[in-house]
């Protein structure tokens, strides 16, 4: 179980590095999708199969196809590949990878045992979700559900059909 | 694991693929009985072997990438669509043994999040062929998609609110007294025009009408591609099925026959429903197909949880 996590894991690195560099955006934005479905073997192999699989329903199954559908709408082409390309010059790098470079010794650190014995974490069930949203998160779900209206209510307010037609 | 869910795995896809060129004779036929014509009649003994001829014909067909084509995703689209068909199958229990992961604790949630994936296929295939009447198929099937999606997750909720499991061997549990099509009647019939959005199927094939779109975002596919997005879409129709016999229809659960055979003689009457609904429905308009998705399936969904979960509460009370 253990190697199949760290095999999931380095998938979805890779898959990041690859979205950052790929320059046609569709091809960034499956392996957007790749990334995703990792990540969510990764919550599967930790116990947290819901979690997992919300990630496959409404980030890659969801989200990503609306990106996908905007991009195919803008129909991009050669040019913006090629100013892509102009972007990515290695100075632009450097910050990022520094960042990058801490976070993974964090994660070397945490993988090794050094860090003491690991601990395999209980499944979560469905119903111990659904408890903990409703009881001591609860706060929050109404907060993000606010949230989730002001921008539904924006969308609808922008999207409307006026009169006199403009 | 053991062996025998090794041999299980393996062999399910094999099942499943002769299933869906079957499928294609039997819809042919039973389109040409219902519409008064002679369908298929003379590979083999009442035409069974025309499947056969046409895989035949199609696997020696010339497998052409047009050099306008993004080439990598449009070899991926077909192989993404038949992929994401034939895994959701894991999910679904058979009997009360057979079956791969009937008792996958987020079985309905990995089949809704497989049918989301699925969406790729058409959209990448519309993007990557890159003209004009595959492009506007594959947006189509997106909205589409995307939008039946929200009203077959919201429908099953009522299931899954009397089940009080996402397990689907749970929720056939759940069916011992009374099938779920009888509560849930509302929840229902939104599962089911959803499900034939959702493989887009005949009356509700905008993405790929032939009327105005020439084949919709498989125009520029042929050989063997085009016949995997053609068999993974009767793969649908089976998966659809299942699905429909499973959590309204009481799965493998009947009198006399044995488990197994309760559970394909219901899958096959829904198969030959949705055939049926083929040969009678004209298609209709694209604005149509989506007013109707979101002026009266969702409200009629969201009305489906909220009366579920008001006579529920009721009774937990009592």
């Amino acid at each position: 179980m253990h190697a199949l996590a760290l095999l999931a894991a380095g998938v979805t690195v890779t898959g990041a590095i690859m979205v950052i560099t790929r320059r046609v955006a569709v091809h960034a934005v499956l392996y957007l999708v790749v990334t995703l479905l990792a990540l969510s073997v990764v919550l599967v192999l930790l116990g947290a199969s819901f979690a997992a699989m919300l990630e496959v329903i409404i980030y890659a199954g969801a989200i990503m196809v609306l990106f996908v559908f905007v991009i195919m709408m803008l129909n991009l082409g050669q040019p913006d590949s090629q100013r892509e390309k102009e972007w990515l010059h290695p100075r632009a790098w450097l910050g990022p990878g520094i960042l990058a470079t801490i976070v993974c010794t964090e994660l070397l650190y945490c993988a090794t045992p050094l860090s003491g014995p690991v601990r395999l974490p209980l499944p979560i069930t469905v119903h111990d979700v659904g408890l903990s949203l409703f009881s001591r998160y609860v706060l929050m779900v109404e907060l993000v559900s606010f949230l989730l209206l002001a921008g539904l209510v924006t969308a609808f307010h922008i999207g409307r059909h006026r009169e006199g037609g403009h | 694991m053991t062996y025998p869910a090794i041999l299980t795995i393996i062999l399910t896809p094999v099942v499943l693929l002769g299933l869906a060129t079957v499928l294609t004779w039997v819809e042919r036929r039973l389109l040409g009985l219902w519409q008064d014509r002679h369908g298929p009649d003379r590979v083999g003994p009442g035409g069974m072997l025309q499947a056969v001829a046409d895989g035949t014909k199609i696997l020696f067909k010339q497998d052409w990438v047009p050099p306008f084509a993004d080439r990598g995703v449009f070899v991926a689209a077909p192989a993404i669509g038949m992929m994401t068909v034939l895994l959701s199958f894991a999910a679904i229990p058979v009997t009360t043994r057979a079956g791969i992961a009937g008792d996958m604790n987020v079985g309905l949630l990995f089949i809704l999040g497989m049918m989301g994936l699925g969406v790729y296929s058409v959209v990448l295939a519309g993007w990557s062929s890159n003209s004009k009447y595959a492009l506007l198929g594959g947006m189509r099937a997106a909205a589409q998609m995307i939008s039946y999606e929200v009203f077959m997750g919201l429908s099953l909720l009522g299931v899954v609110m009397m089940a009080g499991s996402f397990s689907l061997r749970d929720i056939v549990a759940a069916q011992a007294g009374l099938w779920f099509i009888v509560p849930q009647c509302l929840g229902f019939g939104v599962f089911m025009l959803a499900g034939i959005a959702e493989t887009h199927r005949l009356p509700f094939d905008l993405p790929e009408g032939e009327n105005e779109l020439g084949a919709g975002f498989h125009t520029e596919y042929s050989g063997m591609k085009f016949g995997m997005f053609f068999i993974s879409e009767y793969a649908g129709i089976v998966l659809v099925s299942c699905l429909v016999t499973t959590l309204y229809l009481g799965g493998w659960r009947g009198p006399w026959l044995p488990a197994g055979v309760w559970f394909a003689l219901k899958t096959c009457c829904v198969v030959v429903f949705f055939i049926l609904l083929r040969a009678g429905l004209p298609r209709p308009r694209y604005d149509q197909l989506m007013a109707l998705g979101w002026k009266v399936l969702l409200p009629l969904s969201l009305f489906n949880v909220m009366a579920t979960g008001t006579i529920l509460m009721l009774r937990a009370s009592l």
